[in-house]
């Protein structure tokens, strides 16, 4: 007997909860084959850039795993913060993280992003590295770490996402408050335009 | 003359801001541009800089100078020994230490082998920018014979620290040598092949000859540094003109280009990478015998000492004042990158079409996060000269927000 690719076998039909469960599977099937990641620094030293940049070259070559590097933040599925988050890029991080469709997971490389590293002290540094500015799922220790490393995280996180290993506070969608940026207004259609 | 006519004209005299980053797929790292456009062609453009200041000038007086050390190699990860090399060598000269020859030879072959690297990496990117992604494929598979040369030898692929206060940590073995000797024959082979590749591909010489040219007086003027200027004629390299550990011992060629366009810095960046090859194996095969670090005390005398390095990207300069206690009293930094973004905001942008900027902005080699530095213009006579730490906390967070 073939066994189906999603496994529904032990939900009770025609409850509003099990429905809500029903979709979760569903996207995370859909998901998880090919995972595309944003990639933002946010006060790093561009060692872990570089070596994240590396993943997608032809030695380690990530999109075998169906990881592809996007540009969007509104197409990605994960978000790979590097550094240590200066307070410059705080608001911006946020910004970029509210943008993401839920489920988003988010993956910190380095040092810095898990408390700062060599930068835990300066001056312009928000103090304790990226967890203190946006939930974070999986962080990837090394100063910088290596390729193969990067590679385990990133598996890491697919596991989360396939429900293979549990984070308490997962099914919960993470609402992180938008900074006060000051939207310019919009402008009023312009007369030549619309002819 | 008909209405829509009218109408086109109208929008065509309209200029357009286009604005990209901090977060873009262009960029690498954050950084915000501003180009205001006419139809297709450039016509002005301002950067704004600063997202991944850290604070590290200050940071650094409060740590002793062995901890700086590991600290400023993380101003860039990409050229940290030339941070490092620069700092420490400040403070070996303070204390009026002399490094034994066998350090400055290795310390020379870490700096050519950390040029051979970027160059590499820049290759990619640069060539990424402009649409040619087998290139960018292509230099990043051969830059991880240079990443293995780095962590077999030095035992990691980024931020290397070879240096340490009075010296050198890694010997250059004869095994080493032997190990690493047919990999830069190897890569000086495709070094050929790509300096053939940039010269005779119909497409990539459309994208890059006479684009972004900048004259040799001008360069001069905005003061350039780096394979920038010595691509517009500027024989500007610290390794010739001022020479610092191991190139005083052993000199290096100079490369230049009067061309001046962005072809001419494709070509002295992959003619900078053969000379780097060459020079690494002829040091390697004369290294001087002897100890690897000298006594170095752990409280620096009082003093200034200023030094410049040539990072891959260019002149990087440092300053340290010691006030005779283990931790420095100031130290100041000046970047290669932030000499010559000049060169692109205030002449080479403009003019161009704006699928050209990717490539033009990746022409200096940018390298965000060293050049996010701080700077106070003093004006009027009631300002403080003295910071206290509390005022340059509250500024930095003030500034930011």
């Amino acid at each position: 007997m073939q066994k189906s690719a999603i496994d529904l076998s032990d939900i009770q039909e025609d409850t509003p909860q099990s429905r809500l469960t029903i979709e979760q599977r569903l996207r995370n099937w859909a998901r998880i084959k090919s995972p595309w990641a944003i990639h933002y620094n946010s006060g790093s030293c561009n060692g872990c850039d570089i070596e994240l940049l590396t993943l997608v070259t032809p030695r380690y070559d990530v999109e075998r795993f169906g990881v592809k590097l996007q540009g969007s933040p509104r197409h990605a599925d994960i978000l790979i913060v590097t550094g240590s988050v200066t307070f410059q890029s705080k608001d911006r991080l946020i910004r970029i993280f509210n943008q993401m469709p839920e489920p988003k997971l988010v993956l910190g490389l380095g040092s810095c992003s898990i408390s700062g590293g060599v930068f835990h002290d300066c001056y312009c540094v928000v103090q304790g590295g990226v967890s203190n500015v946006i939930p974070v799922d999986v962080f990837v220790p090394g100063c910088p770490p290596r390729p193969e490393a990067m590679i385990n995280g990133l598996l890491v996180l697919l596991d989360i996402a396939k429900g293979k290993r549990q984070k308490s506070d997962y099914n919960q969608p993470t609402i992180v408050e938008n900074p006060d940026v000051v939207e310019a207004p919009l402008n009023a259609p312009e007369e030549n335009g619309e002819k | 003359m008909t209405e829509l006519q009218e109408i086109n004209k109208s929008t065509s005299a309209k200029k357009y801001i286009v604005p990209i980053g901090p977060q873009h797929p262009a960029l690498k790292e954050p950084g915000h541009f501003q180009f205001t456009v006419e139809g297709e062609i450039v016509v002005d453009a301002t950067i704004r800089l600063g997202y991944v200041h850290r604070g590290i000038e200050k940071a650094a007086e409060q740590r002793n100078y062995t901890q700086v050390l590991y600290l400023v190699e993380r101003v860039c990860g990409i050229c940290s020994h030339s941070h490092g090399t620069a700092f420490i060598q400040c403070a070996e000269k303070l204390a009026g230490v002399e490094i034994p020859p066998r350090a400055k030879a290795v310390r020379a072959i870490a700096g050519e082998i950390e040029r051979l690297h970027s160059h590499l990496l820049w290759l990619g990117v640069a060539s990424h920018g402009g649409g040619f992604d087998s290139m960018f494929m292509y230099s990043w598979r051969d830059r991880e014979i240079v990443m293995e040369i780095l962590e077999n030898f030095f035992g990691n692929r980024v931020n290397y620290s070879v240096n340490i206060p009075g010296g050198v940590k890694e010997d250059i073995t004869t095994e080493f040598i032997d190990q690493v000797t047919p990999k830069l024959e190897y890569l000086k082979k495709r070094m050929e092949y790509y300096l053939d590749v940039i010269n005779t591909d119909i497409t990539f010489r459309q994208r890059t000859v006479n684009i972004g040219k900048i004259g040799k007086v001008e360069t001069d003027k905005l003061g350039a540094t780096g394979p920038t200027a010595r691509a517009s004629g500027v024989a500007r390299d610290m390794r010739i003109t001022r020479p610092y550990d191991g190139y005083d011992l052993f000199p290096v060629n100079i490369v230049t280009d009067d061309r001046c366009d962005l072809n001419a810095r494709f070509v002295v960046r992959i003619k900078e990478c053969i000379e780097s090859i060459l020079y690494i194996i002829d040091v390697m095969n004369r290294m001087p015998d002897g100890e690897l670090t000298a006594k170095m005390p752990r409280k620096i005398p009082a003093g200034e000492y200023m030094s410049s390095v040539e990072a891959p990207r260019g002149e990087l300069f440092y300053f340290v004042r010691s006030n005779g206690t283990e931790n420095p009293d100031r130290v100041k930094i000046r970047t290669a990158s932030l000499c010559n973004w000049g060169t692109v905001v205030s002449s080479v942008a403009k003019g161009h079409k704006l699928a050209d900027m990717p490539m033009i902005l990746s022409g200096i080699d940018p390298c965000f996060s060293c050049n996010d530095r701080m700077v106070q213009i003093s004006r009027g006579k009631n300002d403080s000269e003295v910071w206290t730490w509390e005022q340059l906390r509250k500024y930095g967070i003030e500034y930011y927000q």
